[in-house]
C-alpha cells in the first residue's frame, strides 16, 4: 500500500469518529496555539522595550553620583552629591575626551507647580541646553532652555504636554504665562512634544528649568543628579565610558577605580540587559506552553491506544489478508500524524489570531513570530511520531489469531 | 500442493500444557475439495490456523507448493497468507465502513498490484459471484449470504493455491448455506483447491474427501464419489 492510500484510509477512519478526532486535535491546537501566542507576545514585548530604551537616546551615557560598588540599587539616582555642574563643564571642555559630542547636566526633584487655582506636584528638572537633544526631547512650541538662561539663572520654564493640560486646561496658550514653582514665579517659554513614558521617566509630566535656577533658586543644592553624554558614534560607547571614567577619577583625585564616587552606564548596556531579561521570560513562557503541547501529545497517544484496542479485529483481518508489520505500523502512525498536523495547522491559525488580538490590546508592536510557526508545525509532526509510535507498534505486534478471535 | 507431516501444537497456560494437535499427517493435491470435521475441542481450529499460516506448529513440518513455512517469521508468513491462501471465515470478517469492492481490493493493495488492475480484477470476481450490482455497498447493507460472497471474492483476489473456509455456512440460513456450497463446488470445478472446516455433516458430505479429527488426531479419512 502506498502512503497516499494509507492516508486516504486514515482520513476515512478519522471522519467516522468525528467527536473523538475533534477532542484529540483540540489538545494539540491548544498546545501549538499557546506556544505561538506566547512566543509572539514575548517577542513583541522585547521589541517594545527596546524601542522605549532607544527613545532615551541610543548612544547616551549616563553618569550618576555614588560608587559603582554599591551597585545599581542606590537610594535613587542623585542621592549622593559627588557630581557637580563644574564636572560637566570640565568634561565638555576636556580635549583628551575625543569620543563625545554633547554634555548635559541635570538636577531633578519634585515640586509644587501652580497656575492660578490649578496646581500639581510634578518632577522639576534643572537642565542645561544640550539635555533636550541628548534625551531626544523635541520642542512642540516656543524654545528650549538656553545657555544664557543657565548663566543668568533666568526664571523660565519649559513644560511637558501633560503639565500644560493639568495647569491650563484646553484652549489656553501657555507661552508667556507665569506659573509658580514652590512659590517662585517662572515664565513659560516652551512646550515639549508628547513622548510617552519611558520607564520611570515620564518626560510629558516634567517641568524643565535652567539647571542653575533649580540648584540655587529652588532647591538650594550645589550638586547634580546626573550628567548625560552623547557619543559621536554609536560604537564609541565603550571607549567613551573608559575615557570619561579615567578623566573623572583624575578630576576627583581618586587613585583606585574601586573607590570611584560616580558610576557610568550606557543605554546600549541597558538595552542588552533588558533584551536578555525579556528573552529569558519569553523562553520561560514558551517552555510552560510547551508543557501543554506534551499533554496534547499524550492525549493523542491515549486515543490511539483506544483505537488500536477497538480495531483489534480489523488488525487481525488485515494481517490474515497479508498485511505486514510495516503496513500496520504506518497506518496507525499516519493516523496519529494526521491528527497532530491538522491540530498544528489549526493551532497556528489560532495562535496567530490570539497574538494579533493581544498585541493590539496591549499596545505592543504588531509582529508575528514566524519562526514559531515553522517550529510549531515541526514539533507537532514530531509529537505525532513519538506518541503515535507506541500504539502503532502495539498494533503491528498483535498476533493474527488473537486479533481475529477478539470480539 | 500442501503437505503436513507429524504436526503437533502445544499450548502452555502457566504450568499446564495442552496438546491441541498430536501428530497430524496428511496432504492435499491440487484441485481437491477436502473437508475437515470433528467435534469442538478436537483441534480443528488449531489445524486451520496452521494450514492458514496464521500460526506455526510446535513440531513437525508444513509445506505449501514445496516451500516449508514452519520456521518463518511474521512478515514472511504474512506474504504466504497473501499469495497462497484465501480465507473465508464463519463471521465473514469483512472490514466495516469499507465497500464490497474495497474489501476485495485490500489483499491486492497489500501485494502492491497495480491500481487499475486491482479494480478490474475485483470487479470481475464480484460479477462472477453475482455481486456486480453491490460493488459500492457496505457490509452492513448486505445479507449474510451476500457478505460471504464478498468474502469469497476477497479470498479469490490473489488467485491463491488454497481456499481455506472455516465454518463458511455457520452463520447462514439453510438456503443461503446451500447456495454458498454451490459456489465452492463451482470454484472447485474451475480448478481451485478448497479446504472446508466444519462440524456439519451435510456440508462435509458435499466435499470429495472427509478428514475426521478427534483429540488432535486424525481418526478417519474417507473418499467419496
Amino acid at each position: 500500500m502506498t502512503i497516499v492510500e494509507l492516508m486516504a484510509e486514515s482520513i476515512d477512519v478519522l471522519k467516522t469518529n468525528k467527536m473523538r478526532t475533534a477532542l484529540s486535535v483540540l489538545g494539540i491546537i491548544i498546545g501549538i496555539g499557546s506556544v505561538i501566542a506566547l512566543m509572539t507576545l514575548g517577542k513583541a514585548a522585547q521589541q517594545s522595550t527596546v524601542e522605549r530604551i532607544s527613545a532615551l537616546g541610543s548612544n547616551m551615557l549616563t553618569i550618576t553620583p555614588g560608587s559603582e560598588s554599591e551597585g545599581f540599587l542606590r537610594g535613587g539616582g542623585g542621592s549622593a552629591s559627588t557630581l557637580t555642574y563644574a564636572d560637566a563643564q570640565a568634561i565638555a571642555n576636556e580635549d583628551r575626551i575625543t569620543t563625545i559630542d554633547e554634555v548635559a547636566a541635570e538636577y531633578s526633584s519634585n515640586a509644587q507647580v501652580a497656575y492660578e487655582r490649578n496646581n500639581s506636584s510634578v518632577s522639576v528638572n534643572g537642565v542645561t541646553p544640550d539635555f533636550f537633544s541628548i534625551r531626544n526631547i523635541d520642542i512642540e512650541s516656543g524654545s528650549v532652555i538656553t545657555q544664557s538662561d543657565v548663566e543668568l539663572l533666568n526664571k523660565v520654564a519649559v513644560l511637558g504636554p501633560t503639565v500644560v493640560t493639568d495647569l491650563f486646561g484646553p484652549g489656553v496658550n501657555p507661552l508667556g504665562q507665569t506659573i509658580k514653582i514652590n512659590g517662585t514665579s517662572f515664565t513659560v517659554v516652551g512646550v515639549t512634544a508628547e513622548k510617552g513614558s519611558t520607564g520611570r521617566f515620564n518626560t510629558d509630566e516634567t517641568v524643565y528649568v535652567p539647571l542653575t535656577t533649580a540648584q540655587r533658586g529652588l532647591f538650594g543644592v550645589n550638586h547634580v543628579s546626573a550628567i548625560y553624554v552623547n557619543t559621536k558614534n554609536a560604537d564609541d560607547a565603550d571607549a567613551a565610558e573608559n575615557q570619561l571614567g579615567y578623566y573623572l577619577l583624575e578630576l576627583h583625585r581618586i587613585k583606585n577605580p574601586a573607590d570611584a564616587d560616580f558610576s557610568i552606564f550606557s543605554s546600549s548596556e541597558l538595552l542588552a540587559t533588558v533584551s536578555e531579561v525579556t528573552g529569558t521570560f519569553t523562553t520561560l513562557l514558551t517552555g510552560i506552553a510547551a508543557i501543554s503541547l506534551v499533554v496534547g501529545g499524550i492525549g493523542i497517544m491515549n486515543i490511539m491506544l483506544v483505537t488500536v484496542t477497538e480495531r483489534t479485529k480489523e488488525i487481525g483481518i488485515r494481517k490474515a489478508l497479508g498485511a505486514k508489520r510495516r503496513s500496520i505500523t504506518s497506518q496507525f502512525l499516519i493516523e496519529a500524524i494526521i491528527l497532530t498536523v491538522v491540530g498544528g495547522i489549526i493551532g497556528v491559525a489560532v495562535g496567530v489570531l490570539i497574538s494579533m488580538f493581544l498585541t493590539k490590546r496591549m499596545g505592543l508592536p504588531q509582529i508575528i513570530a514566524y519562526e514559531s510557526i515553522g517550529l510549531a508545525v515541526a514539533v507537532s509532526c514530531v509529537i505525532g511520531i513519538i506518541f503515535g509510535w507506541y500504539p502503532a507498534q502495539r498494533a503491528s505486534k498483535l498476533q493474527p489469531i488473537e486479533a481475529l478471535r477478539y470480539e | 500442493m500442501l503437505s503436513i507431516k507429524n504436526v503437533t501444537k502445544i499450548y502452555k497456560t502457566g504450568e499446564i500444557e495442552t496438546k491441541a494437535l498430536n501428530g497430524v499427517t496428511f496432504s492435499v493435491d491440487k484441485g481437491e475439495m477436502v473437508s475437515i470435521v470433528g467435534p469442538s475441542g478436537s483441534g480443528k481450529s488449531t489445524l486451520m490456523h496452521i494450514l492458514g499460516a496464521l500460526d506455526v506448529p510446535t513440531s513437525g513440518t508444513y509445506a505449501i507448493n514445496g516451500t516449508n513455512i514452519e520456521h518463518m517469521k511474521d512478515d514472511q508468513l504474512a506474504e504466504i497468507r497473501n499469495r497462497e491462501i484465501g480465507f473465508v471465515f464463519q463471521s465473514y470478517n469483512l472490514l466495516p465502513r469499507t465497500s464490497a469492492l474495497k474489501n476485495v481490493i485490500l489483499p491486492m493493495a497489500y501485494a502492491g498490484v497495480e491500481k487499475n488492475k486491482r479494480r478490474e480484477t475485483a470487479v470481475s470476481i464480484l460479477e462472477s459471484l453475482d455481486m456486480g450490482d453491490k460493488l459500492e455497498n457496505y457490509p452492513n447493507q448486505l445479507s449474510g449470504g451476500q457478505k460471504q460472497r464478498v468474502a469469497i471474492a476477497r479470498a479469490l483476489a490473489m488467485n491463491p493455491s488454497i481456499i481455506l473456509a472455516d465454518e463458511p455456512t455457520g452463520n447462514l440460513p439453510t438456503k443461503q448455506s446451500s447456495e454458498i456450497m454451490d459456489v465452492f463446488e463451482d470454484l472447485n470445478k474451475k480448478g481451485h483447491t478448497i479446504i472446508v472446516i466444519t462440524h456439519e455433516d451435510e456440508i462435509a458430505e458435499r466435499t470429495k474427501r472427509i478428514i475426521t479429527l478427534v483429540d488432535g488426531k486424525i481418526i478417519k479419512e474417507e473418499k467419496r464419489k
